[in-house]
């Protein structure tokens, strides 16, 4: 390890450090059309603890791991330094452990025996309106259920379940966040999370239809509500926006392998915010992805580069609304199988422009088993592949620090507090191999990711790995159009240079620029390069 | 004297009996009995059955996370070798719950290694003690709770440590009062000669009993239920290779 990494784990210990970084509140028309029932307003103090007690009563009554992770801690303190908004803010209530324990402590004093009998003895403290709106509404929501903590957890208390829960006791009275809120409602108007209209989405498909025609000389098909489809295929709706290269790729792997595969307005997102916010929004999200698959009759349902939607469907969907009469897996999955079975033409050294490290989605690492398909399709379309160090991968990978439903802009030097382990980590790499691309396959990643780097300073472009494929993949007949489209480049250049010309410093005459050009760097010691300044065609 | 060392001797081991049993008892019957529907395995680790098993029994057995690459290596070795120092200690003190007669043979055998964990286990407490006070993070995160457990083991090993090497009961004693509790029959405190170092003792080995049910240390179940380890999978229609067209 690297000594920049090293440095990372000397915090300073700044209590209350993270007290300045509050999401905004929900708004009425937001709260109002979500599943779970939350009141539009937060409640008066004095009906707010009676609700939240409630709820948290239910909650650990209904969930195992909820029950088991509120008993179970030792304060071992192992998780302490493995949570990069402890690493970035230093505030001990970011530990996984601390935060924790703003929940703990109200469960012990409400629901034990020895916290009734001993109060702060055992660290137990009794619900008020202000640990809900000081604590747990700050600190629940400065956690990214990225669950990197788990992994160093002796006993794998996973803080994501604490987080969850702790969410759901706020929705009960009313606290709520306006970003996850707002994306919820666009997923229930519009069928996804940027609250694409039906008309934008399909004109924006058709865009990237004529951009790959320019490009490759292919007519390369991104169908949308096909009735009847072999394949759903769900992309972050980013991927048709702002990160149209990874969509492109996508759509030119399924037009390589001759795929019978369509997009849905209805469900046109593979993220689930439910994951961030309520069970029952996670599960109607959701079941619009399992209606989709059914009515079409979709034998396979892939999702996009996507970490959320990855565990929401690995982990959730066949819990929540099964059974599925259909399989499902991620676009990586489906691409490294296609690879591997020689279906795709694919030319590496189209991206040897690049030096590509891997940044795991926490999601796809630790929630989705997907760590190896990543790096082979990455190794199959590029020859320069990069890993940063060991303790920051795989199942050890760091958050970008937006994850979670945090990626919002009134707590963005939380987020690039977050985003400092990443960052530290992608900057070894930079330094010592000249690594100059990141890929990150999520859509929060690609749009975290980029403000992360610029504010650290670090050189290096973020994008998909399907970014990647699609400048490797040689579709049938691109060849042909290429080569075309140069050899007309060539005799456009060619024809230009056969023009007569005249020098512009001593204004003698030549047969064609070629001779021109030579003289020029004889006479007047202009470079070819620059030849254009000086020699211009007859008139 | 006389009145406490009654209670100590013929009262209060029933109390920590029932405590200690109907506590442990209650508290693993209430994870068990907890739904838990959705499968939140952490990767990698667990395809199957077996993984989970394996997993779950790695970090029980050695402490896994802790062990693992940029884990915490300097607490586990201070974990480790109190949890298996005191898990020998306990073996060792078997041999007060077996008759008069004749100790089966690894009994014997473990006495020397248990008898080495007693005097070893007060540095790894001791470091568990004082990790609490030197790193401010983990002094942050402590409770009462944290320190009286550690103390209130440190005070259990010290005072055996006493009664072993300073003041000695009778052995012969000793079997005697522990075969007749669990005969359920009173001790006849008069036949026999109890001093305080093992009163002292005996006492703080039954506070620890029924404290156990109330605190963190029932972390020792949990770990068994703890489902990001003990599921495995998920999303059984989910697949990595296509169906042959």
């Amino acid at each position: 390890m690297g000594e920049q990494l090293e440095k990372l784990y000397d915090v300073e210990l700044k209590p209350g450090a993270g007290e300045n970084y509050v999401c905004n509140l929900t708004k009425p028309e937001f709260a109002e059309v979500m599943k779970t029932n939350i009141p539009k307003e937060p409640l008066p103090d004095e009906q707010m603890v009676e609700v939240a007690l409630k709820r948290l009563d239910q909650l650990r009554k209904e969930r195992k791991s909820l029950q088991l992770y509120l008993d179970i801690c030792v304060r071992c303190g192992a998780c302490v330094k493995q949570c990069h908004y402890f690493l970035g803010t230093g505030d001990p209530k970011n530990t996984p452990v601390g935060r924790a324990e703003l929940l703990r402590k109200v469960y012990r004093a409400h629901f034990t025996i020895s916290g009734k009998l001993f109060g702060p003895l055992v660290g137990a403290q009794k619900l008020t309106p202000e640990i809900l709106k000081n604590e747990w509404y700050k600190y629940f929501y400065q956690c990214s259920e990225c669950r990197r903590c788990s992994v160093f957890c002796p006993y794998g208390i996973d803080q994501a379940e604490i987080t969850m829960a702790g969410r759901e006791v706020l929705n009960s009275v009313g606290l709520a966040t306006k970003y996850i809120t707002q994306v919820i409602s666009q997923v229930y108007k519009h069928g996804n999370n940027l609250g694409i209209p039906e008309p934008a989405f399909k004109y924006n498909c058709q865009f990237l239809e004529e951009e790959i025609k320019e490009t490759t000389g292919v007519d390369v098909k991104i169908p949308v509500d096909k009735e009847k489809a072999e394949i759903l295929y769900l992309p972050p709706s980013a991927d048709l926006f702002t990160n149209t290269d990874t969509m492109i790729g996508v759509a030119k792997v399924f037009h390589a392998v001759g795929a019978d595969w369509t997009m849905s307005t209805y469900a046109s997102e593979a993220a689930n915010f439910g994951l961030f916010f309520s069970y029952d929004d996670l599960k109607a999200i959701n079941l619009r992805v399992v209606e989709t698959a059914k009515k079409i009759g979709a034998k396979l349902v892939i999702f996009g580069e996507c970490g959320h939607a990855w565990r929401a469907a690995r982990q959730f969907m066949e819990a929540m609304n099964g059974p599925l009469p259909f399989k499902f897996m991620n676009i990586l999955e489906y691409t490294a199988e296609q690879i591997r079975k020689g279906k795709l033409k694919l030319d590496k050294s189209r991206n040897d422009d690049v030096v590509v490290t891997l940044h795991d989605p926490c999601n796809y690492a630790r929630a989705g088993d997907l760590v190896e398909e990543t790096r082979f399709v990455i190794k199959s379309v590029c020859n320069n592949f990069v890993d940063m160090d060991e303790s920051v991968i795989k199942e050890k990978t760091f958050c970008c620090g937006g994850g979670g439903g945090l990626l919002t802009e009134e707590i963005m030097e939380l987020r690039m507090k977050g985003g400092l382990p990443r960052a530290t980590a992608v900057k070894e790499v930079v330094e010592a191999h000249g690594v100059n691309y990141l890929a990150a396959p999520c859509a929060i990643d690609k749009a975290q990711l980029p403000l992360v780097m610029q504010h650290y300073e670090i050189p290096v472009q973020v994008g998909g790995i399907h970014d990647l494929v699609s400048k490797a993949l040689i579709l049938e007949g691109q060849e042909e159009f290429e080569a075309k489209k140069k050899a007309e480049e060539e005799a456009a250049k060619a024809a230009a240079a056969a023009v007569p010309a005249v020098c512009g410093l001593c204004d003698a005459e030549f047969a064609t620029m070629d001779e021109c050009c030579e003289h020029a760097e004889k006479e007047h010691k202009i470079s070819k390069e620059q030849c254009d300044m000086v020699c211009e065609p007859k008139k | 004297m006389g009145v406490m060392a009654n209670f100590v001797v013929n009262v209060l081991p029933y109390i920590t009996f029932i405590v200690f049993v109907v506590g442990v008892i209650y508290r693993i019957a209430v994870w068990w009995s907890r739904p838990s529907p959705i499968p939140i395995p952490v990767f990698p680790g667990q395809r199957t059955v077996g993984s989970a098993i394996v997993r779950v029994l790695s970090d029980v057995i050695f402490f896994r996370s802790l062990l693992q690459f940029r884990g915490n290596r300097i607490l586990w070795l201070g974990a480790w070798v109190f949890h298996i120092s005191f898990g020998l200690i306990l073996l060792r003190h078997l041999r007060y719950f077996l008759g008069a007669e004749a100790v089966p043979g690894w009994v014997a055998a473990v006495q020397g290694i248990g008898i080495a964990a007693a005097l070893v286990i007060s540095i790894p407490l001791l470091y568990l003690l004082l990790r609490r006070i030197v790193h401010a993070d983990i002094k942050w995160i402590s409770t009462p709770a944290d320190y009286f457990v550690l103390l209130l083991i440190l005070s259990v090993v010290l005072s055996g440590l006493y009664a072993k090497y300073v003041a000695r009961p009778f052995v012969v004693d000793v079997k005697y009062v522990i075969r007749s509790l669990m005969a359920l029959k009173p001790v006849d405190l008069s036949t026999v000669t109890l001093n305080t170092a093992f009163l002292v003792h005996f006492f703080l080995v039954q506070v620890l009993a029924m404290y156990i049910p109330f605190s963190k240390v029932m972390h020792l179940g949990g770990i068994f239920f703890s489902p990001t380890r003990t599921h495995h999978f998920g999303g059984e229609a989910h697949t990595k290779q296509l169906e042959e067209a």
